[in-house]
C-alpha cells in the first residue's frame, strides 16, 4: 500500500512542472486572450462582451486585405522554398555520397545557426540603393544608375524563401534518403523518362517530407515579422505588423488580441489540414 | 536520375551549376556582413575604404567600436542572462517530461503528448501575445484585490525568460526523450539488486547517461533563447536583449558596428554548432 502511495507521489512531483508550464504559459493565456478578444469597449474602464473586434476585421478592409496577403504571399513562398529546395535536397540525397554529402548538409545548416536579424541584415546590405548588387549593376554598365532593390514583394519573397530553406531541406533529405535507388532504376527499366519517374517514383515517395516542410515553412512565414518590416519597409502590410501596432502602438489590446486568434486560426487549419491530407499525426512529424 | 543511370553531359552541368549558385545564395548575406565589418567607412555599405578595426576597437564616436559600444555590450549581458535562466529552466522540466512520457504511464498520456508539442506550432508573436495579457491580467487583479503593484508581471525580462522557456521546454523535451528511450533499462534494474534505492539508481546511471543529451539540448535552448526575436519583442521592457536592440538600429540605419556585433554572433554561434556536433560525434 505505501508503496503504491508512494508511486502516485512520484508521478504527481514528475508531471508538476509539465502540468505548470502547459497550463500558466499555454492554456490559461490562450484562454484570456480569447476572452479579451470577445470584451468591448463602451465606456472608459466598461467593458462588454461582444463581437466587435471580429466585426470590425470584416468592416476594415485593410485589415482582412493584409490577413489575405499574407496567407497568399506566405503560400507563395512555401511553394518556391519547395520548389528551390527540392533539387538540391535530392542532389545532397541521392547524388552525392560519403564526405561530400555531409559537408553539403553541412552548408546547409550553417546559415541556420545565425540569428535571423543578421540573415535579414546581409540581404539589406546586398540590395539596398547604395548595397552590393546595386554598385555591381551600376559598375557592369548593366544600370545606368544606383537602383532600389529593398522594400518591395520580391525582396520580402527573397528573404522569407531564405528564412525557411532548412526546414524544407532537412525533412526533404530524409525522406528521399529512404529512397531504394533499385526503384529509380526500375522505373527506368520499365522505360520511363526522368520525368516520368519523378512524377511517378520520387515525389509520391517524398511526400511525407514534402508536407511537413510545407507545413513548418508556411507558418513560419505567416508568423515572421522581421523579413517582411525590414526588407518590405513601410508598405509590406504583414498581419503579424497589425498585431504589434495594435499591441504596442495603439494600445487597442482587444482588436490586437482578436488579430492574434485569427491568424493563430489559420495557421493551426493549415498544420491540421496538412496532416489530414498525409495522414500523419502531430508526433510522428515532430517527434 | 541517380549516378547510376546515365545523363547527358549537359544535363549534368546544368544541375551542378544550380547547387553551385544555391550555395552562393546561402552564404552571399552572411558573407557580406563579415566583410563590411572591416569597411573603413560610417555606413555598412559600398565603397570600399580600406580595412580597419575601428568596428571592433574604436573608442570615439562616430567610430565607436563594439567593444567600447556601452548598449550593445550590456544588451549582450541581457541576452546571456536571459538565455541562461531558460537553458536552465527548460533543460529541468524537459528532463523531467521525458522521464514522465518515457517511464510513466498515465491516463490521457497522449492528450498531453500533443498538448506538449503545440508551442512549436503556435506562432512566436501569439505566444508573446498571449502571455503578455495573462500577466497583466494577474497584476491588475492582484492591484485590485491587495493594491500591490506586481512590477514582475509588467513587461520586462521575467516576461520575456517565461515567454521563451513556453516553447523552447517543448524542443529539450524532445531531444531528451529521444536519448532516453534508446536507455536500456536492465542497468537501472542492476543497480537495484545491487541494493541501491530508485532514485540513487536514476542518479547515478541513467542521469549520466542523458548528460550528452542534456548538453546537447541546453546548447540548442541557449542559442534559440539567444536570438529569439518574435515572443521577446511582445514582452519586452526597459532592459532590451541584443535582437531587440539591434533591430531599434538597423531600422534607424547604423555605423558598420553591427557588422562587428553580427560577426561576433556568428563566431559564437558557429562555436556552440561545433560542440553541438562534438557531441553527437563522441555519442555515436
Amino acid at each position: 500500500m505505501t508503496g503504491h502511495n508512494h508511486f502516485r507521489l512520484g508521478l504527481v512531483l514528475l508531471m508538476a512542472p509539465l502540468l505548470i508550464w502547459l497550463l500558466s504559459l499555454i492554456f490559461i493565456p490562450h484562454i484570456d486572450m480569447l476572452f479579451l478578444s470577445l470584451s468591448e469597449k463602451v465606456a472608459p474602464r466598461v467593458y462588454e462582451t461582444g463581437l466587435s473586434n471580429y466585426a470590425a476585421f470584416f468592416n476594415e478592409p485593410l485589415y482582412w486585405n493584409t490577413f489575405a496577403r499574407t496567407a497568399v504571399m506566405s503560400i507563395l513562398a512555401t511553394f518556391l522554398t519547395l520548389l528551390i529546395g527540392f533539387p538540391v535536397s535530392y542532389y545532397i540525397a541521392k547524388m552525392v555520397r560519403g564526405r561530400v554529402r555531409a559537408f553539403l548538409f553541412i552548408m546547409c545548416m550553417i546559415p541556420f545557426w545565425v540569428s535571423e536579424l543578421v540573415r535579414t541584415f546581409g540581404w539589406m546590405i546586398l540590395l539596398r540603393e547604395t548595397g552590393v548588387i546595386s554598385s555591381f549593376l551600376v559598375f557592369t554598365g548593366l544600370s545606368e544608375g544606383p537602383v532600389e532593390l529593398l522594400y518591395n514583394d520580391v525582396t520580402i519573397m527573397v528573404g522569407l524563401v531564405y528564412t525557411s530553406m532548412l526546414f524544407m531541406v532537412v525533412p526533404l533529405v530524409t525522406t528521399l534518403d529512404s529512397l531504394d535507388d533499385s526503384l529509380v532504376e526500375a522505373g527506368y527499366d520499365l522505360g520511363g523518362n526522368g520525368l516520368r519517374v519523378l512524377r511517378k517514383v520520387i515525389i509520391p515517395h517524398a511526400m511525407p517530407g514534402i508536407v511537413s516542410g510545407c507545413i513548418v515553412v508556411f507558418m513560419l512565414s505567416l508568423g515572421n515579422y522581421l523579413t517582411p518590416v525590414l526588407l518590405g519597409g513601410k508598405d509590406s502590410m504583414w498581419f503579424t505588423e497589425q498585431i504589434y501596432t495594435q499591441f504596442i502602438t495603439r494600445f487597442n489590446w482587444e482588436q490586437g488580441a482578436a488579430f492574434g486568434f485569427l491568424l493563430l486560426i489559420l495557421s493551426s487549419l493549415i498544420v491540421w489540414g496538412g496532416l489530414k491530407i498525409t495522414r500523419q499525426t502531430l508526433s510522428n512529424t515532430m517527434g | 536520375m541517380i549516378p547510376t543511370i546515365p545523363q547527358s553531359r549537359a544535363f549534368k552541368s546544368i544541375y551542378a551549376g544550380y547547387i553551385t549558385l544555391f550555395f552562393i545564395y546561402l552564404a552571399a548575406p552572411l558573407v557580406v556582413v563579415s566583410v563590411f565589418a572591416f569597411n573603413d567607412s560610417l555606413f555598412p555599405s559600398l565603397p570600399w575604404n580600406g580595412f580597419t578595426l575601428d568596428w571592433f576597437f574604436g573608442d570615439t564616436a562616430p567610430r565607436k567600436g563594439l567593444f567600447h559600444e556601452e548598449p550593445i555590450l550590456e544588451s549582450i549581458g541581457v541576452s546571456v542572462f536571459v538565455a541562461l535562466m531558460v537553458t536552465t529552466l527548460s533543460v529541468f522540466v524537459g528532463t523531467c517530461n521525458a522521464f514522465l512520457f518515457e517511464r510513466e504511464n498515465f491516463p490521457f498520456k497522449n492528450v498531453l503528448y500533443i498538448l506538449m508539442l503545440l508551442p512549436l506550432v503556435i506562432p512566436g508573436i501569439i505566444l508573446g501575445i498571449s502571455i503578455l495579457v495573462f500577466s497583466n491580467t494577474i497584476a491588475n487583479a492582484v492591484e485590485n484585490l491587495i493594491g500591490w503593484d506586481w512590477e514582475i508581471l509588467r513587461p520586462g525580462l521575467f516576461l520575456v525568460v517565461l515567454g521563451q522557456f513556453s516553447f523552447i521546454t517543448t524542443i529539450a523535451t524532445l531531444v531528451i526523450s529521444a536519448r532516453l528511450r534508446k536507455f536500456d533499462l536492465t542497468l537501472e534494474e542492476a543497480a537495484m539488486n545491487l541494493g541501491a534505492s530508485k532514485w540513487h539508481a536514476v542518479r547515478t546511471i541513467t542521469l549520466p547517461y542523458l548528460r550528452p543529451a542534456m548538453i546537447g539540448a541546453g546548447l540548442i535552448a541557449f542559442l534559440m533563447s539567444f536570438e529569439n526575436f518574435n515572443t521577446t519583442l511582445m514582452l519586452v521592457g526597459s532592459d532590451a536583449p541584443l535582437t531587440i536592440t539591434m533591430f531599434d538600429r538597423l531600422r534607424e540605419g547604423s555605423t558598420p558596428v553591427l557588422n562587428a556585433v553580427s560577426l561576433f554572433l556568428m563566431i559564437v554561434s558557429g562555436m556552440l554548432a561545433l560542440v553541438n556536433v562534438m557531441m553527437q560525434r563522441e555519442k555515436q
